[in-house]
Formats: C-alpha cells, sequence, structure tokens
C-alpha cells in the first residue's frame, strides 16, 4: 500500500505541472474578460516549439522560447476577440483546430515523422522531479499574489467584471486584457513545454492531448481563482496518476478502455457537479467596445 | 472655462450630435435637458473622451485639445458620473474608489493607504462610506456617492452628473442635490443631465436645452417655466394626462401573506377598474411580486388568488389562460425577440389561436390583418408588419409590446416599469393606455421606480421594502416624504 501510495504521489508530481501551468493561465485571460478554450492549441505550440529549439539550444532556454510561441498565439487570440471583437470561444476553438493541423504538418515537413521530433536532452531536475514540478507550486502563488495584490490584478479583476469601470478612471481594457491573455498564452506554453521537454524527450503527434481543455476544467472548478485552479488540477492529475498506477499495480481490475478515460471522465463529472457559473467574471466573454450605447 | 465647438457624432447612420455648441463657465451649475436620445449623455461622453467626435473641437480654457481617453479628460479636471453606474460590485468601495491610480509601495497595491485616502475624502464630503464595504452590499444611494467620491477623489474641477436622480428615492435626491451645492459654492462647476424639470429649475444656474442630437435653446431657471422648457425639449406642447375616479370593481388579484425568493409574507388585494402602484427602491422585492403573479416564479407559501380562481401553483400559460397580462421590465429580454418580425412578435404567446392559426398552420392572412389594426390603432411607427421587432425605436416597441397584451383582453395586467427610456410622447401614449385599461375594467399592477410616475398613476400604492410589504396609502393620502421614508426603511408605523 505504502509502494502504490509513494507511486501516487510521484506520478501526481509529474502530471500535474503542465495542468497547472495552463489553468493558471486560463485563469488569468478570463478573470480579465476573454474566454480562452484555445489554451489546448497554446499548449500544442509551446511543446512543438520547446522540442525543437532544444535541438539547437540549452533546454531551460527552449522552455521559454516555447513560452514565447504560446504568447505568439495568444496574440492572435487576443486580436481576434478584443480588437476585431469575434465570439471568443470560436477563436479560441479555431486556434486549436489550426494548432492541430500545424503541428502534424511540421513534424512531417521538418522531421518527416508522422510521430514524433527527435529525442533531445531532457529539462535537469532537483529532488527527483523536473525544475519545473517546483515552479508548478511557487507560481500559483506568484500568480494569486498578482491577482489579489497589485495595481494591474485589481485592475485585471474589474476589467472582467465590469469593463466601463476601468475605461471611466482612464485605463485603456484593451490592452489590459492583451497583456492578460498574453500572459495566459505564455502560461500555456510553459505548459506545453514541460510535456515535451520533462515528461517526455520530445513532441509527440498527440500533444497535449485534450490538457488543455482539462486546464480550463480546472480553472471552472477552481472557481476562477488561482490556488483553486492549482488545486482542481491536481486532483486531475491524481485521476492521472490513479490510471497509470492501477494500470500497472492491479492489471486487469478494470478494462483498459475505461482506464485510459479515467482522467476525463473525472472532469466530466466535476465539471457536472460543478456546474455554476456563478463564480465566473461577470463580463467574462463579452467584447468590450467604448462607444457602446 | 471649456468650450464645445461644433461637435458632430454619428453612431452606424444615426447622428447623435449634430453641430453642437457649448460653453461652459467655471463655478456654474449648468443643467442639460432634453428627451431621452436628445444627445445629452453623447456630447458629455464625449467631453469625457469616452467617444470621439467626428468633427469638432473641445478648448480648456481657449487651448483647442483632443481627449482621446477618459484619462485626458481627467488630467484636465473632468469627472463624470454615469447614469448606469460603473462601479465594480465584487471589490469594495476604496477599490473602485483608487481603481486606474493606485497608491502603490513596491510591486503591490498599498491597500491600507487607499483605504485611509478614500475615507478623507468621504469625510470631506460628508459622507459615511466604509471603504472597506463591498459595493455590491451598499444600496444604490450609497453607491452613488461611491460614484461621486471617484470622480473627486481625482481632484476634478468640473463634474458631469447624467441622470443622477433616476434610481433614488426623494430624500437620496434632497440629499445629494444638498452635496452638490456645496461642492458648487466650494468653487467645483457642475454639469446636470435630466431631464426632471422641477430638479433642473431649482438647482441650475444656467439651462440648455437639447432635442434630436441640436442645442435649441438656452435659458435661465428664472426666465422659465417647467411646460416652457417641456415645449422646448419636445418641439411643442406637452400632453398632460388627467385622473378619473377609480370605480373599483370585484377583486382580480389577491396574495395572503406570500412568500416566495425575495418575497416575505406579502398580501395585497386589486380590483378590477383600479390601478394598484408598486413603490420601492430597486431590488426590493417589485420584479419578485411581478414574476410571481405571472407563474415565472414559484411562490413557496401563502394564498394566491388570481381572476377569482385560487391557485396552488402558477406557470405562464396558465397566467396568460386565467386572463393576466405581462408587460415585462426588460422588453428585449422578455416580451419581444428583436429578430422576429412585427407581426411574428404579435403572434407570440397566441400563435396557436385564431387570427393567428389555421389548426396546425400559421394563419398568415389573419396575423398580417390583426396586426394592421393593432400597429395602426396604437400608433406604432413605422406600422411595417413585416419590419424586425429589434428595428423599432425603443417607444415603438414598448406600445407594441402593450399592444399585444393587451388585445388579449386580460383581467389583470401587470406592467413592470412600462415607460423606461421613452420620450415624452410614448410615455403619454403608454400611461394613456393604462388609464384607459382601467376604465374598461381591467386590474392593473403598476410596479416602477420612478415615483412620480407611481403617484401619476395609481389608485392605491404599496411600498416595498426588503422584500415585503410595508406601507399603503390611498390616492387622496400620497405624500411623497412619507413615501419616501417608507422606501427607505426609516418611516415609524
Amino acid at each position: 500500500m505504502g509502494e502504490l501510495l509513494r507511486s501516487l504521489v510521484s506520478s501526481v508530481l509529474d502530471a500535474a505541472p503542465p495542468l497547472i501551468f495552463a489553468a493558471l493561465g486560463a485563469t488569468l485571460s478570463e478573470r480579465s474578460g476573454v474566454v480562452n478554450v484555445g489554451v489546448e492549441g497554446m499548449m500544442r505550440a509551446g511543446a512543438f516549439v520547446a522540442a525543437v529549439a532544444a535541438l539547437a539550444m540549452p533546454t531551460p532556454l527552449a522552455v521559454v522560447v516555447g513560452m514565447a510561441a504560446g504568447a505568439l498565439v495568444a496574440s492572435v487570440h487576443a486580436v481576434l476577440t478584443i480588437r476585431l471583437r469575434c465570439d471568443q470561444v470560436v477563436s479560441g476553438m479555431a486556434i486549436n483546430l489550426v494548432m492541430l493541423a500545424l503541428g502534424t504538418f511540421l513534424l512531417e515537413a521538418l522531421f518527416s515523422s508522422p510521430s514524433s521530433t527527435p529525442p533531445i536532452t531532457q529539462l535537469p531536475g532537483w529532488a527527483g522531479h523536473p525544475v519545473t514540478t517546483w515552479l508548478a507550486f511557487a507560481l500559483p502563488v506568484l500568480v494569486h499574489l498578482a491577482l489579489t495584490r497589485t495595481a494591474w490584478g485589481l485592475r485585471v479583476r474589474a476589467a472582467g467584471e465590469k469593463p466601463q469601470a476601468v475605461a471611466v478612471m482612464g485605463v485603456r481594457v484593451g490592452w489590459l486584457r492583451a497583456g492578460a491573455v498574453l500572459a495566459s498564452g505564455a502560461l500555456a506554453g510553459l505548459g506545453g513545454a514541460v510535456l515535451s521537454t520533462a515528461t517526455l524527450d520530445r513532441f509527440e503527434h498527440h500533444m497535449p492531448t485534450g490538457l488543455g481543455f482539462m486546464a480550463v476544467a480546472a480553472m471552472v472548478f477552481g472557481r476562477w481563482t488561482p490556488l483553486g485552479a492549482t488545486a482542481a488540477a491536481v486532483f486531475f492529475a491524481f485521476g492521472d496518476a490513479l490510471r497509470i498506477s492501477l494500470g500497472s499495480s492491479a492489471p486487469g481490475l478494470m478494462p483498459q478502455g475505461v482506464l485510459l478515460a479515467l482522467p476525463y471522465l473525472l472532469t466530466l463529472v466535476v465539471l457536472a457537479v460543478s456546474g455554476q457559473r456563478s463564480a465566473a467574471p461577470a463580463a467574462l466573454g463579452v467584447a468590450w467596445d467604448p462607444e457602446v450605447r | 472655462m471649456i468650450e464645445l465647438a461644433h461637435l458632430t457624432k454619428q453612431f452606424g447612420g444615426v447622428t447623435a450630435l449634430d453641430d453642437v455648441s457649448l460653453r461652459i463657465d467655471a463655478g456654474e451649475r449648468l443643467a442639460l435637458v432634453g428627451e431621452n436620445g436628445a444627445g445629452k449623455s453623447s456630447l458629455m461622453n464625449v467631453l469625457y473622451g469616452l467617444y470621439q467626435p467626428d468633427s469638432g473641437t473641445i478648448s480648456f480654457d481657449g487651448v483647442p485639445t483632443r481627449l482621446r481617453t477618459p484619462a485626458a479628460a481627467l488630467a484636465r479636471g473632468v469627472g463624470m458620473v454615469h447614469q448606469h453606474f460603473t462601479l465594480v460590485p465584487t471589490l469594495s468601495v476604496a477599490e473602485n474608489v483608487v481603481l486606474g491610480h493606485e497608491p502603490r509601495r513596491g510591486l503591490g497595491l498599498d491597500l491600507s493607504r487607499a483605504r485611509t485616502e478614500v475615507a478623507a475624502t468621504c469625510a470631506s464630503l460628508g459622507f459615511e462610506l466604509d471603504p472597506r464595504a463591498l459595493v455590491s452590499s451598499l444600496t444604490v444611494g450609497s453607491q452613488q456617492k461611491v460614484e461621486i467620491v471617484k470622480a473627486l477623489h481625482r481632484g476634478v474641477k468640473t463634474l458631469v452628473l447624467d441622470e443622477p436622480t433616476a434610481v433614488l428615492t426623494p430624500q437620496e435626491a434632497t440629499e445629494l442635490f444638498a452635496v452638490t451645492r456645496t461642492l458648487s459654492e466650494r468653487g467645483l462647476t457642475v454639469i446636470l443631465i435630466s431631464h426632471k424639470l422641477k430638479e433642473v429649475l431649482t438647482f441650475a444656474t444656467r439651462i440648455a436645452v437639447m432635442r434630436r442630437g441640436r442645442k435649441v435653446t438656452e435659458v435661465s431657471p428664472q426666465g422659465t417655466t417647467p411646460e416652457a422648457l417641456a415645449e422646448a425639449m419636445i418641439g411643442r406642447a406637452a400632453p398632460v394626462g388627467s385622473h378619473a375616479p377609480a370605480t373599483p370593481g370585484p377583486v382580480v388579484l389577491s396574495l395572503h401573506q406570500v412568500c416566495s425568493q425575495g418575497l416575505v409574507d406579502v398580501s395585497l388585494e386589486l380590483r378590477a377598474g383600479e390601478i394598484l402602484g408598486i413603490a420601492g427602491v430597486d431590488g426590493n422585492g417589485q420584479r419578485e411580486l411581478t414574476e410571481v403573479v405571472t407563474g415565472l416564479r414559484p411562490f413557496t407559501s401563502g394564498v394566491l388568488t388570481v381572476a377569482g380562481q385560487r391557485v396552488d401553483r402558477l406557470d405562464p400559460a396558465r397566467a396568460r389562460a386565467l386572463g393576466v397580462a405581462h408587460v415585462p421590465e426588460d422588453r428585449l429580454r422578455r416580451a419581444l425577440v428583436a429578430d422576429l418580425t412585427v407581426e411574428e412578435n404579435v403572434s407570440l404567446g397566441r400563435h396557436t389561436q385564431p387570427p393567428f392559426a389555421k389548426g396546425p398552420r400559421i394563419d398568415f392572412a389573419g396575423r398580417r390583418a390583426r396586426t394592421l389594426e393593432l400597429v395602426n390603432a396604437n400608433d406604432v411607427r413605422p406600422p411595417t408588419p413585416t419590419l424586425r421587432g429589434g428595428a423599432l425605436s425603443g417607444g415603438n416597441q414598448q406600445k407594441l409590446v402593450v399592444a399585444r397584451e393587451l388585445d388579449a383582453k386580460p383581467k389583470l395586467l401587470v406592467v413592470n416599469q412600462p415607460t423606461r427610456g421613452l420620450d415624452i410622447a410614448a410615455v403619454e401614449a403608454v400611461r394613456e393606455r393604462l388609464r384607459a385599461q382601467r376604465l374598461e375594467g381591467c386590474g392593473v399592477l403598476l410596479v416602477s421606480l420612478d415615483l412620480d410616475e407611481v403617484l401619476a398613476l395609481a389608485d392605491r400604492l404599496v411600498v416595498f421594502a426588503r422584500g415585503r410589504a410595508v406601507a399603503t396609502f390611498e390616492r387622496a393620502t400620497f405624500d411623497e416624504r412619507l413615501i419616501g421614508q417608507h422606501m427607505l426603511g426609516v418611516a415609524h408605523a
């Protein structure tokens, strides 16, 4: 039993960071009032670009490049939803589809491989886990403090609840939201980069395998707060760890298919239970137009 | 001195401001009057940097200035209290006030300094506001004070108040004007946007009248009368309604100790041929009352009798079958479908009955004929059955909704905020329909946040506070002050 527990904790520590980073990203964007279901696509961009960059530079630097890639994809989302006032959900889904196709295409075009990039040196570890794992437990506190204890955080929260209030006080809502969306993309990119440089040592064609959507679910379950979203992400990662542990320690306990679907089923169940929208920012999904009457 | 010169602004082909010029002298109390849509708010939003004018200039002390954002206007000492509050309900008073120019300590926000400074500003204005209180926990009157604090905390020299009394009780309004007058005497320039002529005449030192995007005249309060002002606002003599005595018939609605979410032990009675007005500050159970009576909201206990029938459970279809008609407060959410045509909207609710249907099929000819009858009889303009409902102006939308609801020959008519956002002519048209309905023997339950409206129309009046019916007044004994005290919950019964 102690063996199972230890392997469970270890698995959670490996599986949670990508989810935590992405969930923090989603939280930032949505607290500013911009729906971000494009987290999946931004993670994919981060995972791919980091894995490719790591072929030519030290892996930690490649992770930063991966974050920049996530932010770049997020900038498209920002332009579409803030500048052009497109539907925020549609824009996010479009980003996911484009990133899915682009990743597969580039894999084939650059590496003539349908499945993965060449192996790279993994991120260095500390105390048996990649450095990003430890970062994943420090960052939520930082994001929490940024949102609740800084002027920027106050403005972001206000923009998500009542953008008019921010605008009449002389702050530009569009730029404020754009900043939050870019930060969101960088965090999602970080989550993706962890998958390809820490969890594995390469980009695989299916990454991030729905983790971006789970991150959005974690944000909802965590009531749009950094700490809540982190706790929810850890909970989902636990579901994933359970899958791995049960698969190896108790084979035949349940069909392999059900086991594989476990984290996703858990996500569905949690969303169904926590289905209230009341915790969402009031102006979430509403484009800001200062001259609207 | 601020000078607005030849300002023009269009919104998607609609001219909101048409070559408007206006001078604002330092220290004066200028009132901007006009009907809804006359361009008062648009003009001030241009001055506040929220709207960019298509042409024209704004000068401060003779220096032409472009105000690209509210920050630019604030930097020149212009502050504005908007009609629809721009407060974040989930934040505290202090956080709302310092938003955009937060005191900092290192990287962080210095909330304790913010609280101290905001408390000092509140004290200098004589406002009792707790900087720590969440805005969502404040009354509407207090929220308005927060708005004023927000502007004055930034040291503005010119304060624009957009319809400040629209949501206030008479007491709160009196207090607001007292404070504003004091500020004015200390040198603040005040611009008051309003369509309430009484308050304008007592408060302003100069009055500018706007109509359809143009400034039509400027007058001094000494040199004019409410009638003359109203005429300048609408371009012709204002219609006046009269109130014939009521001849109450049988009870068409009775509530006995009805409770629901938002309602506590409400008992009231409404007879055929009378208008029962419900007065109260927004959010004190009025909406819940109309929803219970129209079957939109379940009640948890008590006895509800509609049109002589005791009902244990009510849904909107049952309510309609019993003869209840409903003119809700938010027409585009609950009364009209903006993307359906006028005739489709007219058939809603009765779309399975003649003349709107023949068996399972839509009766296109019958629907067209009835729609034409209704729009012509009710002066809905333009009288085009195939027009999108959303393309009508607010006043015409409301006339259409009222026409549809009355066409069902109701025994009980429930109306909530029937004239909100309408111009004077449409207001009088709607009120006239309500009076006519009463004379025809319909019972009218009238909810309005505009106390003047309730006083003008109701035969009896019930005051709501915190979900309870706290006081009843007969028309002969209407007492604005006492009613206001009950609305605030400070009256001694």
